[in-house]
């Protein structure tokens, strides 16, 4: 445990893993590693093929080509013990809205053949934030508290290896803040994490992330190398009228691109040409900031 | 084991939280018994008849009293020869033809049978049996006056014909019937629907990445559905018996044995069904086509088999319903022993097995 930061080893690999439905090929062989106690983030947007990988490696699903190893058994012939070492969190909400929050985590337990008692002290800091509630039914939580009871759900057979298909999606701030919180305790407790988000800036607490989009990973590292090799000057401008400066932006033959982010609009110029904060024609001032994984998402889906 | 009990208990909780499963399951059966029921028990008041009476004796007079007395039966028309019995079929509103033999009272008092024939129009054949079936009762009744009065056993052998559809039909179709279609709309659409569910909720994912058999999750389906079917079969049993009293002529034990052979294979039926569509909706179309559509039209609940089209005839033999009515309108109803229905048996136990193993073969553990 204590060298897991210095020499990791592969607690799941991948090799050439393809997948198609109909015309459409959702995996492109698609080879990966995930270090044992790492927080592996699976970035991209939705259509990437985050799902249907989360899928081949939980066991649900075949690929058309390729293998994967998950702890040392292979997803096809070893699915059966694979299914006693995971925890797998789908991304739509998959408790039973009719059964209680109880119900539903006793029952979790007794599919993984354990009991709430056994392993509590590992979802207790989830879970006392849903105690509370917990002769209320699942479909009557809200949808941080929902996300937390899945948690709960998904870790209560203590898996050596947590799948979380965009766990986060649909889940106000201040929830998705706690929830980071938590893979970041499970993590301390030895727990591999495969996460998948649309959300950028959840990547920034993963360990490593990899960035997907068409099925294709672009770029496997931590976030703070892949920040560091975005290779332009960015710049931000503020304004409340996005589509028109967008438009005028794009129009401009020094502009290299221009993208919408948030409330602001992230430029990069042409060439070494430094706009000093001002560009003629336009009447809001340029600021000069740091790049983040968005832009190194936008910047290689550009390619 | 324990993984499977706890997936019992939190089946009965989906059922007995959803107001209208309840209701389905529940309610009705009750609602379609009683409903088919009375359908067919106002249709004989006042039932039009015409006799043929050559004797015109003290006997037969008795009888055509008793018969003007009763509820169920009006006399509109004496007939002055038999060749026109089928013209009142044709023509009048009649509904039953009562024929005496000659020298009626005659016979009755010194050899102590007389022969009587009660004619009906076969093509209703609920209807013609119910009414054949009243008229008996009413001869039987003056049979046991009879011996009252002499201490000596009297018989008129009432000869029954239904024109047009000679075959004897059982009055009481509709309970067979109903338990047929009740049994097979709860067992396979509603074990099919809760199957499905799980796969349009998204709950399947997570069980088949869990450790769980999928055969349990099988299993764990369809005991609720199978104990809830048990009930609903003595709810109709217990209705017919004590509301309608259709009488239990049969074996009991063989009667409940055949019952769950057919619940068992209505439970195989949803479960095919359920390995084959992804939502609840497609899940009920098909068990609604596919069982319901078949079981009205081809079981011979609504129209008697025998007078179908050869090619339906055939088509029909393909649905389970069609052999589980037959058997049971024979061990319930005509009280047979159990020997007459082992063709029923072993036609339904095929069909049962087979089912059974190719929706285990075709359930799937992993998704689709």
């Amino acid at each position: 445990m204590e060298t897991k930061n210095k020499t990791p080893f592969p607690i799941l690999h991948s090799h050439l893993l393809s997948k198609s439905y109909g015309s459409v090929q959702a995996l492109k062989n698609l080879s990966f590693e995930v270090n044992r106690g790492e927080i592996y983030g699976i970035i991209g947007p939705d259509g990437a093929g985050k799902t249907t990988l989360f899928r081949i490696l939980t066991t649900l699903i075949l690929a058309d080509k390729g293998t994967a190893v998950v702890d040392g058994l292979d997803v096809v012939k070893d699915y059966k013990q694979i299914r006693d070492r995971i925890g797998y969190m789908p991304g739509k909400f998959s408790l039973y809205q009719d059964l209680t929050v109880e119900e539903n985590l006793r029952f979790f337990a007794s599919i993984y053949r354990t009991r709430i008692e056994e392993n509590y002290y590992l979802i207790e800091e989830i879970y006392k934030q849903i105690e509370p509630f917990k002769n209320r039914r699942a479909g009557k939580l809200s949808g941080g508290m929902k996300q937390k009871l899945a948690l709960s759900c998904a870790l209560i057979h203590k898996p050596t290896i947590l799948f979380l298909d965009e766990p986060t999606t649909g889940v106000d701030p201040i929830s998705r803040k706690e929830f980071w919180d938590m893979l970041m305790r499970l993590k301390a407790q030895g727990i591999t994490i495969l996460v998948s988000t649309p959300y950028m800036d959840e990547a920034t607490l993963c360990d490593r992330i990899a960035l997907i989009l068409d099925g294709e990973f672009m770029q496997v590292d931590t976030p703070q190398n892949i920040i560091a090799g975005y290779p332009e000057t960015l710049w931000a401008v503020q304004t409340d009228h996005i589509p028109r400066l967008l438009k005028e932006l794009r129009n401009n033959p020094l502009v290299h691109s221009a993208y919408s982010f948030g409330e602001s609009i992230h430029v990069t110029f042409n060439k070494e040409w430094t706009p000093n904060g001002q560009l003629s024609g336009i009447d809001y001032p340029f600021e000069k900031i740091q790049p983040t994984v968005e832009d190194c998402f936008m910047l290689l889906s550009k390619k | 084991m324990n993984e499977f009990l706890s997936f019992i208990k939190k089946e009965f909780y989906h059922i007995f939280r959803d107001q209208r499963t309840i209701l389905i399951l529940l309610v009705m059966p009750v609602v379609q018994i009683i409903l088919f029921g009375f359908a067919i028990t106002t249709e004989v008041k006042n039932t039009q008849v015409a006799l043929f009476d050559p004797s015109k004796d003290v006997a037969t007079q008795y009888i055509k009293d008793k018969f003007q007395a009763s509820e169920y039966f009006t006399i509109v028309e004496e007939l002055t020869t038999p060749n026109q019995i089928n013209e009142v079929f044709k023509y009048g509103k009649v509904g039953l033809v009562i024929v005496f033999s000659e020298d009626f009272a005659d016979n009755l008092l010194h050899t102590g049978e007389a022969a009587i024939q009660l004619i009906t129009d076969g093509t209703e054949p609920n209807q013609a049996s119910m009414l054949t079936g009243y008229a008996s009762g009413i001869l039987s009744l003056y049979q046991q006056e009879l011996m009252e009065q002499y201490h000596a056993p009297f018989q008129i052998v009432s000869e029954i014909r239904m024109l047009y559809n000679p075959q004897l039909k059982s009055a009481y179709n509709f309970v067979p019937g109903v338990m047929g279609m009740v049994l097979i709309l709860i067992c396979a659409m509603m074990t099919s629907i809760a199957i499905v569910r799980e796969k349009e909720m998204g709950t399947m994912e997570v069980l088949l990445s869990s450790p769980l058999k999928p055969i349990y999750i099988i299993l764990a389906k369809a005991v609720p559905y199978f104990s809830l079917s048990i009930f609903n079969l003595a709810t109709i049993l217990l209705l017919a018996v004590f509301v309608f009293n259709v009488p239990v002529a049969g074996n009991l034990f063989w009667l409940i044995l055949l019952s769950l052979l057919f619940i068992f294979l209505a439970l195989s039926l949803g479960l095919l069904i359920s390995t084959l569509v992804d939502s609840q909706l497609a899940a009920m179309l098909i068990s609604g086509m596919a069982l319901m559509m078949p079981i009205m039209l081809l079981s011979g609940l609504v129209f008697p088999i025998e007078s179908m089209p050869e090619i339906l005839q055939w088509i029909s033999a393909i649905v389970p319903a069609r052999w589980y009515i037959e058997a049971v309108k024979k061990l319930m109803i005509q009280g047979v022993e159990v020997r007459y229905v082992t063709k029923e048996f072993l036609i339904l136990a095929v069909m049962a097995v087979g089912l059974m193993l190719i929706s285990l073969k075709n359930f799937k553990t992993r998704l689709n």
